[in-house]
C-alpha cells in the first residue's frame, strides 16, 4: 500500500555486501553472459567425461595415436591461441573508440579462427575418408562429437563476429554495441579455454 | 517431401486416442472460436503473448503447468485404472503398447510440463517483487524460455494425434531407446520436445541467477533477502549446473539414434551405464530444483500466517545452500543394483542419507516458526502443515531406499513409486498449491474462495494417502512398477484402494477449477484493495495488487529481514517519494515467433523433414539476428506519468 521509504540506509554501510541497489546494465549484461557460458562448459563437461570414458572402446578400429597428428594440432592450437590475443586488442581498442584499429584486429581474429577451422574439418575429412568416421567406434563417436560441438561453437562464433563488424561498422562504438562486443570477446575467450581441454585430454592423452 | 510422415501415422485403428483427440481438438476450437468471436485476440497478442513483464509470463507458466496437470492426471487415471482392471485372467483396456506410452508420458509431463512450470511460474512471479525491483535481468530472454517450454508441451501433446509417444518411460534409458529397439518417431518426441523446454529452462537459470545475484533493492543485502528468493537462488544455480548434462546426454543419444553413432549402443563400444550416470547427473539435481523453491514457499506461508518471523533464518538459507551442493553428490543412488560395487554403493547411501540432514533442520525450523504463533488457518497454510507431515513420510521411505541392501530388495518396486509421489505431490505439488492460494490475489487483484481452497486441500491430501500408501504395501509384497497386467490377484484389493485414492484427487482437481469459477465470479466482493491481504512481510506486498508493471514508482530501501513488516511495525506515514522516469522493456514477439519456428523445427526433425528442419533454424535465426541489431528496447515512462499513475492507484489527491 504504501510506497513511503523507510529512513535511507547510508549507502557506504551495505554497498559492500551487494545492498548498493541494482547493478548498472553493463555489469548485469557481461554477468549474465559469463554465467551462460558457465553452463555451456558444464555441457562440455558432459561431453568431456562421456569421451574419458568412451575413449579406449575402439571397437578394433583405430586408436588415437594411429589417427592423430600433433604437428596439425600444434598450429590449430596456435591460430586459436593467438586469435585470443587479437581479440583482447580488438576490445581494447574498442573500448577507445578506435574504430579502425578494432576492425584490423577483428579481421585478423577472424582469419585465425578461420584457419583453426579450416584444420579441423580437414583433419576430419582426412579421418573419415580413412574409414575412421563417428559411427566406426564409441571412441571415435565421443571424439568427434566432442572436438565437433567446439567447432561448432568456433563457427557460430565467427557468424557472431561478422555480425558485430556489420553493427560496429553501421552503429559505431555506442555502448549497447560496446555492451555486445564485451560478450562477444567473452565467449571467443571461452572457446579457448575449452579448447585447452580437448587438446590435452583428447590429443596429449591420447597419443600416449 | 514430407520424410517420414504418413497417414498411416495417425492412429486410425485405436479408438482411445482417438477420441481424446476429437475432444480436445473441439476443446481447443471452442477456445479459439470464442476469442476470435469476443475480438479478443488484439488483446491477448499486446497484454500476454508478447508480454515481457515477469509477472504475466509467470502467470502464463502456471497456466500451462495447469492444463498440463490435467493431461498427466488423465494418463494417472488409465494406468490406475488398468491395473484394477487387468488381473488375473482380465487383460483391461489398455494393450501393453499404449499402456507404455502412457507411463512415459505421464513421467516426462508431470515433471517437466507441470512441477516445473509451476516452480518456474511461482519464480517469475514472486522473486522480482520481493527483491523489489522492477523486473528480471533479461525480460525479453525470459519470454524466449516461456515460449520454449511452451512448444516442449505442445510437441509432446502432438505425439498423441500423429504417431506415437516413446515407451521406454520418462527415463528414456538405452539400448531400449536406442534406434535398434525403439526405430520408430515415440522416443525422438521425447527427445526434441525435451531439448526445446530444456534449452528454455536453462536460460531461466541464467537469467534468475544473474536477477537475484544483480538487481536487488538497495539496502537488501544476502542476508536480508527473504528465504524464497534464496530457494530460488539454489534451485537456479542447480538449473546451471544440471540441464546442460541433460542437453548433452540428448544430444549424445540423438546422435545414435540419427547417425548411427555409438556412444549408448549395445556394438562397437556404447556404453548403456553411461547414459544412467548422466542422465541422473542431472536428475537428482532436478528433483531438488523441483522441492527448493516450494521449501522457500512454505517458507513464506508459515511465517506469515503464524505472525511471526521465520524461525532461524541463517540456518534455513545454510541448508539450503547445504542441499544445494550436497544434490550433486547423490545421483548414484538411483541405480544401486547397477552393481558399481560395495564401496561405491556404501559411499552414495551415506551421502544419500546425510542429504536428509539438513532438510531435518527446514522441518524444525517450520516447526519452531508455527509454535506459539498465532496461526490463522488459510488454504496455504493448510497446504504447508499437509506437507509437513506427508513430506517427512516420503523423506523417510527415502531414507530407507538410500540403504543399498534395502534398495536391492525394493528397486523399481511400487515402493519406489510410492516414494516419489510421496515427496513430488506432498512437497512440490502441494507447495504449488500453497504458493498459489497465497500469492494469486497480489496477481490478480482478488482472493480465492477459502471454502473451495480447503475443499480442494482435504481431497488432495486424502486422495494422496489413499492413491500411494497402498502401493508401499504392495512394494513390499513384491510388484514391480509398471504392469500393463497384474499376475497376482492378491494385490487386487490394495489396487482398488490406489484407485479409489486417484478419484478423490479427481475431486481435488474439480474443486480446484470451482474455486477459480467461484473467485472470478464474485471477485468485486473479495477485492484486495490494500495490496497486503495477509499482513504479510515481505516486499511483493508493499505495493498494490496487481502491481503496476513497473512494480515501485520508487524502489524501495531495505533494512531487515522482513523488510516490509519493518516497515509496518514502524508505522509508516503514507508520504509521496519524488517520482522519477522509470525504464521499461519494450513487449517483443521473438518469444513466441522463436517458440514458432523450434516447434516447426522440432517437429520436422521428428519425423526426417529436413528441408523443413533447415527452414526453421534459419526462421530461429533470423529472428536472433534481427532482435540483436535493435536497441530502444526501453520505453521510458515519464516521472509525470508515473506521478498520475500513482496517484489514481492509491486515491491519493493532488500534492499540497
Amino acid at each position: 500500500m504504501t510506497t513511503a521509504t523507510i529512513d535511507a540506509v547510508p549507502a557506504e554501510r551495505v554497498r559492500g555486501r551487494g545492498g548498493g541497489g541494482p547493478a548498472p546494465t553493463r555489469i548485469v549484461v557481461a554477468y549474465g553472459f559469463w554465467i551462460f557460458i558457465l553452463s555451456d562448459i558444464v555441457m562440455f563437461s558432459g561431453l568431456f567425461a562421456a569421451y574419458a570414458v568412451l575413449s579406449g572402446n575402439t571397437a578394433g578400429g583405430p586408436t588415437g595415436s594411429e589417427l592423430f597428428d600433433l604437428r596439425r594440432v600444434f598450429i590449430e592450437t596456435m591460430c586459436l591461441l593467438v586469435s585470443s590475443y587479437t581479440c583482447g586488442l580488438g576490445a581494447l581498442a574498442a573500448e577507445r573508440q578506435q574504430r579502425d584499429r578494432y576492425l584490423v584486429f577483428a579481421a585478423l581474429t577472424f582469419l585465425l579462427g578461420a584457419a583453426f577451422l579450416f584444420i579441423e574439418i580437414s583433419e576430419f575429412a582426412g579421418m573419415v575418408a580413412k574409414g575412421a568416421g563417428p559411427s566406426r567406434s564409441g571412441f571415435l563417436s565421443g571424439f568427434f562429437t566432442l572436438v565437433g560441438m567446439h567447432g561448432a561453437h568456433v563457427t557460430s562464433g565467427l557468424i557472431w563476429l561478422i555480425y558485430m563488424v556489420a553493427q560496429v561498422i553501421v552503429k559505431g562504438l555506442r555502448p549497447h554495441v560496446l555492451r555486445r562486443l564485451l560478450c562477444w570477446s567473452l565467449f571467443w575467450h571461452a572457446l579457448d579455454i575449452i579448447w585447452v581441454g580437448v587438446l590435452t585430454l583428447v590429443y596429449l592423452m591420447g597419443i600416449t | 517431401m514430407l520424410g517420414n510422415l504418413t497417414w498411416a501415422a495417425i492412429p486410425f485403428d485405436q479408438p482411445l486416442p482417438l477420441y481424446a483427440m476429437g475432444v480436445v481438438g473441439i476443446f481447443i476450437l471452442a477456445v479459439l472460436g470464442l476469442v476470435t468471436v469476443k475480438g479478443w485476440w488484439p488483446y491477448l497478442w499486446r497484454e500476454w503473448l508478447t508480454s515481457v513483464d515477469h509477472k504475466r509470463i509467470g502467470a502464463m507458466y502456471f497456466i500451462l503447468g495447469l492444463v498440463m496437470l490435467l493431461r498427466g492426471y488423465t494418463d494417472a487415471i488409465m494406468m490406475r485404472s488398468q491395473q484394477a482392471i487387468a488381473v488375473g485372467g482380465a487383460q483391461g483396456y489398455l494393450p501393453p503398447d499404449h499402456y507404455d506410452q502412457i507411463f512415459s508420458s505421464h513421467g516426462t509431463i508431470m515433471i517437466f510440463f507441470v512441477a516445473m512450470p509451476f516452480v518456474i511460474g511461482l519464480m517469475n512471479f514472486v522473486v522480482p517483487l520481493q527483491l523489489g525491483v522492477r523486473d528480471v535481468a533479461f525480460p525479453t530472454l525470459n519470454s524466449v524460455s516461456f515460449w520454449l517450454t511452451a512448444s516442449g508441451a505442445l510437441l509432446i501433446n502432438v505425439s498423441l494425434v500423429i504417431g506415437n509417444f516413446a515407451r521406454t518411460g520418462w527415463m528414456g534409458y538405452p539400448p531400449l531407446s536406442g534406434l535398434a529397439f525403439s526405430p520408430g518417431v515415440g522416443v525422438d518426441y521425447y527427445l526434441w520436445s525435451l531439448q526445446i523446454s530444456g534449452i528454455g529452462t536453462l536460460l531461466t537459470g541464467v537469467n534468475f541467477v544473474t536477477t537475484i545475484l544483480k538487481l536487488r533493492a538497495p539496502g537488501m543485502i544476502y542476508f536480508r533477502m527473504p528465504v524464497f528468493c534464496w530457494t530460488a537462488l539454489a534451485a537456479n544455480m542447480l538449473i546451471i549446473a544440471a540441464f546442460p548434462i541433460l542437453t548433452a546426454t540428448f544430444v549424445m543419444l540423438l546422435l545414435d539414434r540419427y547417425v548411427g553413432m555409438h556412444f549408448f549402443t549395445n556394438d562397437a563400444g556404447g556404453n548403456q551405464m553411461m547414459y544412467v550416470n548422466l542422465f541422473w547427473a542431472w536428475g537428482h539435481p532436478e528433483v531438488y530444483i523441483l522441492i527448493l523453491p516450494m521449501f522457500g514457499v512454505y517458507s513464506e506461508v508459515v511465517a506469515t500466517f503464524s505472525g511471526k518471523g521465520l524461525f532461524s533464518y541463517r540456518s534455513m538459507v545454510l541448508a539450503t545452500l547445504g542441499i544445494c551442493i550436497l544434490s550433486f553428490m547423490v545421483w548414484l543412488h538411483h541405480f544401486f543394483t547397477m552393481g558399481a560395487g560395495a564401496d561405491v554403493n556404501a559411499f552414495f547411501g551415506i551421502m544419500s542419507a546425510i542429504i536428509a540432514v539438513p532438510t531435518g533442520v527446514k522441518i524444525f525450523n517450520w516447526l519452531f516458526t508455527l509454535y506459539r504463533g498465532r496461526i490463522v488457518f488459510t488454504t496455504s497454510i493448510l497446504f504447508a502443515i499437509g506437507f509437513m507431515v506427508t513430506f517427512v513420510l516420503g523423506g523417510m521411505t527415502g531414507v530407507l531406499l538410500a540403504v543399498p541392501p534395502v534398495d536391492f530388495v525394493l528397486h523399481n518396486s511400487v515402493f519406489l513409486v510410492a516414494h516419489f509421489h510421496n515427496v513430488i505431490i506432498g512437497g512440490v505439488v502441494f507447495g504449488a498449491l500453497a504458493g498459489y492460494n497465497y500469492w494469486f490475489p497480489k496477481a490478480f487483484g482478488f482472493t480465492l474462495d477459502e471454502r473451495w481452497g480447503k475443499a480442494s486441500f482435504w481431497c488432495w491430501l486424502v486422495g494422496f494417502y489413499l492413491a500411494f500408501v497402498p502401493l508401499y504395501v504392495l512394494g513390499l509384497m513384491g510388484m514391480t512398477r509398471r504392469l500393463q497386467h497384474i499376475p497376482d490377484p492378491s494385490w487386487r484389493p490394495l489396487l482398488l484402494v490406489a484407485e479409489l485414492g486417484a478419484i478423490v484427487i479427481f475431486f481435488a482437481i474439480v474443486c480446484m477449477i470451482a474455486q477459480l469459477y467461484v473467485s472470478i465470479r464474485t471477485r468485486e466482493v473479495r477485492r484486495d484493495l490494500t495490496g497486503d491481504p495477509w499482513n504479510g512481510r515481505t516486499l511483493e506486498w508493499a505495493t498494490s495488487s496487481p502491481p503496476p508493471a513497473y512494480n515501485f514508482a520508487v524502489l524501495p530501501r531495505v533494512e531487515t529481514i522482513d523488510a516490509f513488516w519493518e516497515m509496518k511495525r514502524k508505522g509508516l506515514t503514507r508520504v509521496e517519494p519524488a517520482y522519477e522516469t522509470v525504464e521499461m522493456p519494450r513487449n517483443s514477439p521473438i518469444g513466441f515467433v522463436i517458440a514458432f519456428f523450434a516447434v516447426i523445427a522440432g517437429f520436422s526433425a521428428i519425423w526426417h523433414i529436413w528441408w523443413l528442419v533447415i527452414l526453421g533454424l534459419l526462421g530461429i535465426a533470423v529472428t536472433v539476428l534481427t532482435f540483436g541489431w535493435s536497441e530502444n528496447r526501453e520505453r521510458e515512462i515519464p516521472a509525470n506519468e508515473i506521478a498520475r499513475m500513482e496517484r489514481a492507484r492509491l486515491g491519493l489527491g493532488r500534492p499540497a
